[in-house]
């Protein structure tokens, strides 16, 4: 995957630069809003990370720009600023996501990578019903099954099951789960999410033998074909 | 010369010179059509007079005439013409020839016409060549002659050019007193509007403490001068505020900082092992990843106390968004064997922020698991309501703990306060600070009672205000 990382500060640029990197993608770096802005029209990004204060253009007229010509690239959008509003006037801009600073990079990582994704398939192209391994959720009928057997979920646990299958094989960090599932965007403190996952676990992978909800350690959770060595 | 030029130009370009001028147009105009009223009236007065006299002298020619035939008309009309300040007579003959009268030359076709009508004359007695204006009347008298009366109405046109006169004195009159009054009220007025500038200079370089002078006439510049000092005040206000969060920040910092530095000065010290430097350094990143969370809360309270998160605010149903809330911290709280009993009324609109009730809902949800359990071994419960109370959304959680004591309920809404029993357990104290702070946000309170046993946390929010009935498309957009 290739990112474009657009930050002013040099130090957290080359920060991210390298975690991404690390992580197997392709990270650029622009330092001010115009480079930015040439690099992400000409080059062929899947997910742009955006510092909202930057000189020479602010990263909100960027990606206004960029919207206005037709660059559809999934933006991520980093910003200092944490209130509400700030937010909405991000997306509002046009951005697809919004991480306040400071983060941790396990966060920016899974969201970049379901950013990523996301341009990949539009909702035209969302199929009705997600299947993994023998796990089948239709959305249409909200009706779950896996082996066949159908699995009674409470609204809030369909919702939550959606999304992991939604994203299945990326990360998908509390913080995601509480934005996507309740709709709402505080930090977690508690283990609120993972009491919720958990019950969703024991419904879907209790009695067979491969689990498919899986914890990340230090990042979230995944839903995939059960592979060892990162488990709790 | 440039100076004042300047200085002219400035007091021209003053909203007050410009009212000054359109009322002098104004005025101007209504006084003209005054004065021209009278003018006219008098005319028509005089004329009036002139035509009444007219008529009564041929009627009694005509009758001296009818009882004593021509010698007496000429013989009365003789007579007439040479008294002082006559009026115009002249008899003719059918033909026109001049029989007696004091009127020379006539235009022709003159003695043709009859009724009132004005024309230039000559006087017999009067030598200059210059002709006047007169009003006349021929009467034809029987037996072919033609009597003419009329009166001179030079007289009106004095009249009439000293009613113009007077017009043009009081057009002038009334210029030179609007530009001198408009001056000097332009002048006045400048002069307080410079005053303003010059104290709002003076307090844009730095003296916060300056005050525009009020006049005590409460007219519209007193006004505004109130008003900008009221902003002042504001503005002032907001400047403490954010320099005593500033402050308070700083300080609040200082101690999970240190702390920090104590951790990895520690490690560095004693660890010898890359495992033991290893788990030193993740928690070292644990520590800053709970000085970011306390960062981040005492921002969104300074945030909230400063009261600049209002533009973010909408409407929304808090009966929703407690359920919501309850319902996310439901499996939690089953999980450590609490049982939630929620009770929300339906339909709670109010004006705010959804996601920062839900952040304070957390909070008190989040406290009450910590801190609720019961000192006996029976099981737990926490209770979750919401309810109109007087105009307010008043939501309570209410657990069964030990509670707390009333003397320190104002106290643990002060930031970082923990009580000494809650010391053992995880959290930095900022758990009800930020609910209180939400709740003035809101315009409402947060209040801590005794749930004998146990604490029951009220959030009072105010209701919206007048439900509005059927606008919710605009005000959803």
């Amino acid at each position: 995957m290739r990112i474009l990382i657009i930050e002013d500060d040099k130090e957290a640029a080359s920060y991210l630069v390298k975690a991404f990197r690390e992580a197997g993608h392709v990270a650029d770096h622009a330092a001010d809003g115009l480079d930015g802005y040439a690099l992400a029209e000409e080059g062929a990004y899947d997910v742009l990370v955006v510092d909202r204060m930057l000189p020479k253009l602010d990263g909100l007229s960027l990606i206004r720009s960029l919207r206005e010509q037709r660059v559809e690239t999934p933006v991520l959008i980093l910003s200092a600023l944490g209130q509400v509003d700030d937010r909405v006037k991000g997306l509002r801009a046009g951005g697809d996501d919004y991480l306040p600073k400071p983060y941790a990079f396990s966060e920016l990582l899974a969201r970049v990578e379901v950013l990523s994704r996301r341009r990949a398939s539009t909702p035209n192209t969302e199929p009705t019903v997600y299947r993994i391994a023998d796990l089948e959720l239709d959305r249409l009928s909200h009706r779950v099954t896996r082996s066949g057997q159908e699995i009674v979920l409470q609204p809030r646990e369909f919702r939550l099951l959606e999304y992991l299958m939604k994203n299945a094989n990326q990360v998908v960090t509390r913080t995601m789960l509480l934005e996507h599932v309740w709709d709402y965007h505080f930090d977690p403190q508690t283990n609120v999410i993972d009491v919720h996952v958990s019950r969703l676990r024991a419904k879907i992978d209790k009695g067979f033998d491969k689990p498919l909800i899986h914890t990340i350690r230090g990042a979230g959770y995944m839903v995939r074909v059960g592979q060892e060595g990162d488990e709790e | 010369m440039n100076a004042s030029m300047s200085a002219l130009g400035k007091l021209v370009r003053t909203t007050a010179f410009k009212l000054s001028l359109a009322y002098l147009l104004i005025f101007t105009i209504f006084a003209f059509v005054g004065l021209g009223y009278v003018a006219w009236n008098a005319q028509r007065l005089l004329t009036n007079q002139f035509i009444s006299s007219i008529e009564s002298e041929i009627d009694s020619l005509s009758n001296l005439y009818r009882f004593g035939g021509l010698r007496r008309l000429v013989t009365s009309v003789e007579r007439r013409s040479r008294a002082p300040g006559a009026l115009l007579y002249l008899v003719t003959t059918e033909t026109g020839e001049r029989v007696a009268g004091n009127v020379g030359a006539l235009p022709p076709d003159v003695l043709g016409r009859t009724g009132q009508f004005e024309t230039l004359y000559n006087r017999t007695d009067e030598t200059e060549a210059r002709p006047d204006m007169a009003i006349v009347r021929v009467y034809l008298l029987p037996g072919g002659f033609r009597l003419l009366v009329g009166r001179d109405i030079e007289e009106r046109r004095r009249l009439q050019e000293v009613i113009y006169r007077a017009f043009g004195y009081s057009l002038l009159f009334i210029v030179v007193l609007g530009c001198v009054g408009g001056w000097f009220i332009t002048r006045r007025v400048l002069k307080r509007v410079d005053d303003m500038t010059e104290i709002t200079r003076h307090i844009m370089t730095g003296d916060l403490g300056g005050r525009l002078a009020i006049a005590g006439t409460g007219d519209e510049l007193d006004r505004l001068a109130q008003n900008l000092n009221d902003m002042l005040d504001r503005i002032g206000e907001l400047m403490r505020g954010m320099q005593e969060v500033s402050d308070n920040i700083a300080h609040d910092l200082k101690t999970p900082l240190t702390r920090l530095r104590n951790k990895a000065d520690e490690a560095l010290r004693t660890a010898s092992t890359p495992d033991e430097l290893k788990s030193a350094l993740e928690a070292t990143i644990e520590e800053s990843d709970n000085l970011i969370r306390i960062f981040n809360a005492l921002l969104m309270i300074a945030r909230l106390e400063a009261g600049n998160a209002r533009e973010g605010l909408a409407d929304f149903d808090a009966a929703e968004a407690v359920r919501d809330v309850a319902e996310l911290y439901d499996a939690l709280a089953e999980e450590a064997g609490v049982s939630l009993e929620v009770s929300v009324e339906d339909d709670l609109p109010i004006h705010g922020s959804r996601e920062l009730l839900g952040q304070a809902m957390a909070n008190l949800l989040d406290n009450a698991l910590k801190y609720g359990s019961a000192a006996g071994g029976e099981p737990q419960t926490i209770s979750v309501a919401a309810h109109r109370s007087d105009g307010d959304v008043r939501i309570v959680v209410a657990d069964r703990g030990p509670g707390i004591p009333e003397a320190e309920r104002g106290r643990v809404l002060e930031r970082f306060v923990r009580l000494e029993t809650a010391r053992s357990r995880p959290g930095f104290g900022l758990g009800l600070s930020l609910a209180a702070a939400v709740a003035r946000l809101h315009g409402g309170y947060l209040l801590l009672e005794d749930n004998e046993p146990g604490l029951r946390v009220i959030l009072a929010l105010p209701l919206k205000a007048a439900e509005l009935p059927q606008a919710p498309l605009q005000s959803a957009a």
